[in-house]
Order: structure tokens, then sequence, then C-alpha cells
């Protein structure tokens, strides 16, 4: 026998499993309409891809997967397609989602379909885009797509694939069943799913209160190479991580994936319904449904088209709704109470609880919380539930935070415990809602802060670019004065200088002349650098005239002329500014051949060119300073795939971890992911045509 | 039609506070009924009394604080303190002894600091100090045991007791008080520990008479609450094993200086009661497993110490509230391991 451990915490609250599973499954007659939501998955809804008043047949393709997180939904029965719009749907927030009614023609007439005799012949993709194909999604309750988490990663690779058949919510008998009646459809799943993963060993976790379903799986696992592993019962046992912990004393990391320690869980009926897509190419349409307390007479298990209103389901059980003071979907514990019995049947309605008042009456009046500990000796994650309310209660969210409010499962059982009747979990749901508010609105803090900063830096920059500027100007105007006055002094004294004030008034000129063409110089050191300032100053100064590198080498020439001109005259009359007016002349010369330079670089000057002809001056600046950073061939198209595809992993393995966590941000993720396919699909598209020409 | 709108769990277990308090009083009637064998019904008087100040005082701070009277009155927490207090005080104090005391525990210690469930001392405890440092004479006179004064052959019944307590009676309470062992040890300088037990009658087999039966079924009461999972093993346990720790490292085995043997500690005083009824007081004690243990193990090693080297013969009340003041320290630095986490992860966090 298989060592099983031990997990911390958890409850026996009255387990009400003999109601419903005295009572073998029972198909249930095909509602006149049916309506099926385009989101019964975690991820992306499916797109309707028919149209009201069109003739479908069972099984046909009505809504497309919209991504790679994101599974197809199937006509349920042959019909009519009566509506596409908003219809209630089975939330706990009572809302309407996008669906797709049919009414049913009463011939449930199957599409063309057939299955794969041999699966053991087909490849790990194959079968996947058979299951994805197929609208495949956790039938265990939260609804994950089945072909992402076995898709898997490349670098972990599967140790254990576990079944959960352990069914520890009070009440839901809908596994149990299917595994007493269906285990070789089980049987066939699972070795289906172990081909695609192919994990070292297969367990099936079931609950020592199934003696018949244990006794009935372990007869079908002989001389497989599965094992059936029986565990006390024990609430929450059947919870993801804690069968986990129970069957290999592992524990999924904070914030990983049972991926990361080498296991994948699925859940029986998606075992079957596994089954059902690949050897007979049937996609899922229908489940095992539990419909049971009180308020129904009779209360058993029905295999039920996805997509029944829970009404019709409910008549079939002599549903009384005077007698039924609530209506849950799924069990007492994490169930969540429908406002609305119009509500259709989901890939992951597993029960349909109908209590009477006094099977589940309402809480009694909250009383204060005396700190007895019960909650922390329930706790299956080892939080410290009451140190949560107090702080939930304080709103204390960093407290919250370092007791890890996070790792909470939600599962109940501190609530149910508790003597004073507080409702914790509904605490703990609150603050989480608040914590998130929190961080989005610390995130918006921050991103507002760093804009407001940046444009702080933008206008002082724009101020010194604009101060700089002037001076350049008030420089060379300067400058230009003292070139006049040495010429005119040129022209005055023919022979040596004899004016005490004329040689001063020289070497004012001279100091002038040379800043001047230091300035000059610096500005024109780095040409894009010079675009730069140039766009800069023309969006600080506006009027101020840009020079295109044609017109400044122009005027260089002519300067260049005017002081070579004056060179010679010096020369000839031997004046002793011959040496500034050298320095001049290479001064000119050196700038003429960095505008020459500016000139030949085709790319900034398309910057500059562009610049004078938008005007959009921060437009330059962004393709300047890009350019300057960028500087290396733009990549091939294969390059850009292979990095598309890189994005595009990265992307996926975030939009799981959200998935796990039930992360806010899950639709920018799927968003991301949805973009990047996108991307990807044409890339490829460009390279496929570009091969093709 | 409407259906209720909860969110999860929908349902619940049958077990609430007013239950939890019941089985606390419940489980003190073995206690009760060997204190009152052994020392008369002063003890019955004293817990019916206090009880009455305690739900007089209740009701009246309820009311003033705006709560509902009759709905909070239901939760039995002021007559479990009550219960608790009349028990430690001597059978025999005078009645405004009683009275002043559970009226301190239920305004002051309690519904001044927040009422049920925030406040951060013992409230029955909190009574008992102040009483014991403001009226040490009445606080130290214990009754006599059954038949251990020459003179008094029985205990006194219900109205003597009545009588004494509330000042008719001819003789004052002098008459039949005897010192505790706890304390005659503690005054000892000159036997050995066999001449003591020779020489004064309120001995028993391992302790006092009268104590070592009371602590026995305060322990069985104590039993029976941890089999109803009222309460954990945590603290209780490592309460008694410190003590019996303590008092085995220091035992010399009976020499004058001697400060009893682990069995005299255990049966001696109000180790027992302490132990399942004061330590285990949810609302003022740790609340992880870990935490438990560490507040468990701080009050059994404090208590010996006060013993042993204070200035009071017992200790529990001192050791309980210099305890609780730790709880929340302790609370914060020892949380479980949560699932997922690495061992010790959660020491990184902000400070307090």
């Amino acid at each position: 026998m298989r060592k099983v451990f031990n997990i911390p915490g958890g409850i026996h609250p009255p387990e009400n499993k003999h109601q419903s599973n005295g009572v073998p499954i029972t198909i249930a007659p095909i509602s006149d309409t049916l309506v099926i939501p385009l989101s019964q998955h975690i991820g992306a809804p499916a797109k309707p891809i028919v149209e009201v008043g069109d003739k479908v047949l069972k099984g046909q393709l009505i809504g497309a997967a919209t991504g790679f997180v994101s599974v197809p939904v199937h006509a349920p029965t042959s019909g009519t397609v009566s509506a596409i719009g908003l219809h209630p749907i089975p939330h706990a927030s009572g809302m309407s989602g996008p669906c797709i009614s049919i009414a049913s023609d009463g011939k449930d007439e199957w599409i063309e379909h057939a299955g794969i005799s041999d699966y053991t012949q087909l490849d790990k993709t194959q079968l996947l885009d058979i299951i994805r194909n197929a609208g495949i999604a956790g039938m265990g309750g939260a609804g994950f797509p089945v072909a992402v988490k076995l898709a898997g990663q490349p670098n972990k690779p599967v140790k254990t694939l576990i079944i959960n058949g352990t069914e520890c919510e009070p009440y839901i008998t809908a596994d149990d069943m299917l595994m007493r009646e269906r285990s070789a459809q089980i049987i066939q799943g699972i070795k289906i799913l172990a081909h695609i993963v192919k994990p070292e060993e297969v367990l099936i976790g079931i609950e020592d209160n199934k003696p018949e379903a244990l006794a009935i799986m372990r007869q079908a696992v002989a001389g497989e190479n599965m094992e059936v592993v029986e565990f006390p019962t024990k609430y929450p046992s059947g919870g993801e991580k804690q069968l986990i912990q129970i069957l290999t004393n592992k524990e999924v990391p904070k914030g990983g994936l049972p991926a990361d320690i080498g296991i994948v869980m699925q859940n029986p009926g998606t075992a079957t319904a596994v089954y059902q897509a690949v050897v007979h190419g049937k996609p899922l349409i229908s489940r095992i449904t539990t419909v049971t307390g009180e308020a129904c007479e009779t209360q058993q298990n029905y295999d039920v088209l996805i997509g029944t209103p829970m009404s019709h389901l409910l008549n079939l059980a002599g549903f009384k709704t005077a007698e039924a003071n609530r209506l849950i979907m799924g069990g007492p514990m994490m169930g969540f109470a429908l406002q609305d019995y119009a509500v259709p049947i989901v890939k992951t309605t597993n029960c349909i609880l109908a209590p009477s008042q006094d099977e589940l009456p309402e809480a009694d009046q909250e009383q204060a919380c005396i700190r007895c500990g019960m909650c922390v000796q329930a706790c299956p994650v080892s939080l410290l539930p009451q140190q949560l309310y107090w702080f939930s209660k304080g709103k204390e969210l960093e407290k919250l935070k370092t007791h890890n409010l996070a790792d909470c499962i939600e599962c109940g059982c501190c609530s149910y415990v508790c003597p004073s009747n507080i409702p914790l979990v509904q605490y703990y749901r609150s603050s989480k809602a608040a914590i998130r508010e929190h961080d989005a609105d610390h995130q918006r803090a921050e991103h507002s802060k760093a804009r407001f900063e940046a444009r702080e830096q933008r206008l002082i920059q724009e101020q010194e670019a604009k101060e700089a500027k002037r001076k350049a100007r008030a420089e060379a105007a300067q400058k230009a004065k003292a070139a006049k006055l040495a010429t005119a002094e040129l022209v005055q004294n023919e022979d040596a200088p004899t004016n005490k004030d004329d040689i001063i008034q020289a070497a004012i000129a001279r100091t002038a002349a040379k800043k001047a063409a230091a300035k000059t110089e610096s500005i024109s050191d780095d040409p894009i650098q010079a675009a730069i300032e140039r766009a800069k100053a023309k969006r600080a100064g506006g009027s101020i005239a840009i020079e295109t590198p044609e017109q400044k080498i122009a005027k260089l020439e002519k300067k260049l002329a005017a002081a070579e001109t004056k060179f010679i005259q010096a020369k000839e009359t031997g004046n002793d500014k011959l040496a500034a007016f050298q320095a001049g002349i290479d001064k000119i010369n050196q700038q003429l051949a960095d505008a020459k330079t500016l000139l030949s670089e085709p790319q900034v000057k398309a910057a500059t060119t562009d610049n004078n002809s938008d005007g959009d001056a921060s437009d330059a600046i962004a393709r300047a300073q890009a350019k300057r950073a960028a500087g290396k061939a733009p990549d091939t198209p294969e390059q850009q795939i292979e990095k598309l595809k890189n994005r595009l992993h990265k992307a996926r393995e975030k939009l799981a971890l959200a998935e796990a966590d039930n992360s806010d941000k899950l639709d920018a993720f799927r968003l991301s992911v949805t973009t990047l396919e996108q991307k990807l699909a044409s890339a490829e598209k460009a390279l496929s045509e570009s091969a093709e020409n | 039609m409407a259906f209720l709108r909860i969110t999860s769990p929908h349902t619940h277990a049958p077990t609430d506070t007013s239950t939890v308090m019941r089985l606390v009083l419940a489980a003190t009637i073995p206690g009760v009924l060997a204190l009152t064998y052994f020392f008369g019904a002063g003890v019955l008087v004293n817990i019916i009394w206090a009880s009455i100040v305690a739900i007089s005082c209740e009701a009246l701070m309820l009311k003033a604080r705006g709560y509902k009277v009759s709905f909070f009155l239901k939760d039995y927490s002021a007559i479990v303190t009550a219960t608790l207090l009349a028990i430690a005080i001597p059978p025999y104090a005078p009645y405004w002894i009683v009275l002043v005391g559970t009226a301190f525990s239920i305004i002051i210690g309690k519904h001044l600091y927040g009422g049920l469930g925030n406040n951060p001392f013992n409230p029955a405890m909190i009574g008992y100090v102040v009483l014991l440092i403001s009226f040490p004479i009445q606080m130290t006179s214990w009754a006599a045991p059954i038949n251990t004064l020459p003179d008094q052959p029985a205990n006194l019944g219900i109205f003597d007791a009545i009588a004494v307590i509330f000042g008719f009676a001819a003789d004052g309470v002098d008459a039949f008080t005897m010192a505790t062992p706890l304390d005659i040890l503690k005054q000892n300088s000159s036997l050995l520990v066999s001449d003591v037990w020779a020489a004064n009658p309120q001995f028993g087999r391992w302790a006092g008479i009268g104590w070592e039966s009371a602590n026995f079924w305060f322990a069985i009461g104590g039993c029976y609450l941890l089999y109803r999972k009222v309460f954990t093993w945590h603290a209780p346990i490592t309460m008694l094993i410190a003590l019996v720790f303590w008092s085995a490292l220091f035992y010399d085995g009976g020499s004058s200086a001697s400060g009893g043997s682990p069995m005299f500690h255990l049966f001696s005083g109000a180790t027992m009661f302490g132990a399942f009824f004061i330590v285990t007081d949810p609302v003022t004690s740790s609340t992880s497993n870990r935490g438990k243990i560490i507040y468990g193990g701080m009050i059994g090693t404090l208590l010996y110490l006060i013993r042993m080297w204070g200035n009071y013969p017992d200790a529990i009340a001192f050791a309980v509230l210099l305890a609780n003041f730790t709880a929340p320290l302790i609370d914060y630095y020892v949380q479980p391991r949560t699932y997922g986490h690495a061992k010790g992860s959660s020491k990184d966090k902000v400070q307090p």
C-alpha cells in the first residue's frame, strides 16, 4: 500500500452523499432550448461562428476559440440558432454573459465525426489539437483549458499524473457515480492523457468514503500502469494543492504551478471527455451533474447536455420552489449561490444543490471573535485566520500580505468551524479585493509619478536648450561684430597698428572669435546631437529657422572665402593677427567638413528634413535617439519570428500563472497573448509569402 | 423567485461561542466540587455571588456601550470570568472582595479594553491581582481543609458560609484559616521537607490535603475540554512540562532549602486550574500552535521562578499576566509556515 500523507487542518462536515448516489446516472431528456455560454472556461471567451437562424447539428462547432488559452463550444444537440446575445450565466455575481441559444429540433442528429482508432500513432501536438478542438476544459470546477495544462513546458518533465477522484465537497457525487459506472472510459482517457504527458507514474486518488468507486476503479486499473490510492476522508482533500500534498508530500511552491514540481492533475470527468474526443471524435457537449438538496424530490445524477437550463433539470428532479432557501452551483463549502434558475449547465457544473431552510439554515448573527483558534486548527494551508480577520477588519493591508492572505484557498473551513459565526471567508475575499485595488492604485500612482517626472525633466532640458541657443546667438552676433571690427581695422591700418585702443579691440575680437569657434565646434561635434539640439531649439524657439545641411554648407563656404581673403590681406600687410586668421580658417574648414558629413548621412538627413517638413520636433528627437540607440541592421523575418515566439511563450507562461492565481490582470495577459499570436501569424505569413516570391 | 445571495461556505458547524463557554463551565464542576468538599460551601457562595455581580456589570457595560444586552449576555463569557475568579478567591473572603474583584474584571479588565475578544489581559487574573495587591490579608486567608483543625471536624454549610462572607457571623474568618502548603514550604528555612510534612496537618500524599484533590479534578475537567477540542494541548501541557522541568532541576531531594518536588508543584496551589482554565483563555494567549508552546513554556517557567524566588507563594496570576504581554509579539513572530512557502520564509517581513 502506498503511503499517503496528512494535510494540516481540514474539517469533517456531514457528507450528505448518500441522497444522490443510490440511483444510477440518468440521461436527462433534451430541453427545448439550450443556452451555451461562450465562456465556460478560464481564458478568452469563444467567438460565435454561427448566425441566428442557422441550422446546426449535434457536435457542430458554434463558437471558435480565440486564443491559446481558450476553448471552442459546440452545439449540444441539433436545431436552430435562436439567439446570440447576453443571457444569465452561472456566476457568483449573477451577471449575464454572451451565449448562443439553440432551439432543439428534437432529432438530436449528430454531425459527421470520426475518432482515432489508434491514438498511439499520433504525437503530442496532434492529440492536443484534438483535445483543444473538442472544447475540453477542466471539469472539476475551475474550467482551465485542458490542452494548455497538458501542453506543459518543455523544460519541465511530468513525473506524476494524478487523477483527482476525491470529490471532498459534501453532497456532490458526480465523479463518484462516473467512476462507478464508466470506469473503462476513465481508464482509456487516462491512458491517452498519459500518452501525452509521459509521466513516470499515474495515481488515481479517491477518498475512503467511496468504497464502491474504489473497488471498481481498482478492478479497472488491473494490468494497467496506474495505481488507485485510497486516503482518509477530509475536506478539503480534493483541492489540487491538497491532493498533491496527500499523495506525494510535495507542495506547489508559492506562486507556482503543479507543473513546477512535475505534477499534472486532471479530473475523472475530464479523462472521460478526452476519451470521447480522441476515440469517438465527440466534442464536450454533456457532463454528469448531481442534482441534490431537500428541495428536490429525487436526488440523483444526470448525464445532461451542456446548455440545459437548470430549471429543466430541477423540474426533472421534482424541485419544490417554496422549500428551497437558495440555489447553489457546486457544493455547500465552495459553491456559489445562483440568482436565477434559468442559467444553463456549463462544463464546470458538477452539482446543483437546492437545500431546504432546515438543511442549510442562514447563518446566525456574528458574535465577537474570542480568538479560540479553531480556525487555526482547521486551516489546510496553515494560515492564522483569526489574525487575518483582525487585519481585515482594521484594513491593515500590509499585515494581511505578510500573513499570506494571498495563499488562502477560500475553502471555507475557518468559517465553518467559527463558533462566533464570523463569515471569515467573506472578510478575506473583501480584503483580497481591497489589496488588488490598492495595488492597482499604487501602480497608477507610480505611473503618473514617472510621467510627471519625465515631463519635468523634459521641460528643464528644453529650457536649457533654449538658453544655450540664446547664448550661442548672442556670441555669434558678438563674433560677427568683432570680425567686422577686425576687417575695419585692417582697412584702416594698412601699416602696423599704432593705436593702443585698437590693439585692445583686436584682442577682444580675437578672444570672441575663438570662443565663437569653440562654441560652434562643440555644437557641431556630434551630428546627431546637433540634430537633436536643433530640433529642441526649434521646438523651444518656434520661430527660429533651422538650416538644412545644404544651407549650412553654403554659408560656411561663403564664410571660408571671406576668411581666406582676410588671411591673404593680412599676409600681405604682415599683420600680427595672422595666426588668429589662420585658426579661424581652420575652424571654418572643420565645420564645413562636419556639415558635409552630416549631409552624407542619409538617416540623419532624413531626420533633419522630416523635422523641417512636418515640424514635429519631439518626433525628430525620438527618431534620432532611437537611431543612435539602435545603430544596427534590422532583424531578418526569421529572427523576428523567433523573437515573437519567445515573447509569446513568455506571455503564455505569465497567463498560466495569472490564471492559477486568478489574477486581475488576466485580461491584460490574455490580450497580450492574443496580440502576439496575431503578430506571429502575420510574420509567418509574410515570411512564407516572401519565400514564395 | 428570489434566492439568498450568500457567498460560500453555505454550511456551518453546530458549535457556537456560548456552547464553548458552557463547556468550560461544565468542566470546572469536578474541581469546584472537590474544593467545596475540602474547603466548604464558601466556594459555591463565592461563585454564585461573583456570577451575579458579573452579569450585572456586563449588562451595565453592554448597555453603556450601546450593544444589544440580551444577545450578548447569552455568550456566557461573563459567567466564565466570574467563576474562574471566584474559584481563585479564598472561600470565606468578605463579600466586597468578590464584588470589587469581579467588577474590576468585567468593567475595566474586559469592557474598557473593548469587550469580549479585545482584552489583552485575562480579566479574571486582572481582578485577582488587583485584590491580591490591595487586600493581601483577606486574599491570603485560605480556609483550612476539612478535618485538619482540631475543633472544626466539618466544613461550613451553605448558610454559615453566607453568614461569614456577608459579615453576619460571630466568628471572623480567622477562626478557621490556615497557611497553605505552598506558603509553609516557602517560609520554611530550617526543617527538612519530611519534617515539614510531619509538623503540619494540612499536608497530604503529594501536596496539601484538598489541594491535591482539587488539582486532580481540575485536570480531569481540563482533559475533558481537550477531548472536546475546546483548546489544544500545546499551552497547558507545555506549561506543566516547564514547571516539572524546573522543579525537577532544582529539587534536592528534600533539604530545608528545598522548593518542593515536581509532584508537589503539580498538585499545589492553582497549577492544574491555571493550566487548563487560565492559560487556555484564547483571547489573551498566543494563537499559533508553536506560539502556544512558547506561551505555555513561559508561564510554567515564570510560575516556578515566582513561587521559588518571588514574594508570593503562588504565581499563576502574575505569570499569566506577564505572558499576556508577550502574546501579541509571539503571534507576530511565530507564524506557521504556509503551504507552498519555503521554510523560514515568513521571517523576511516588515517590522511591526
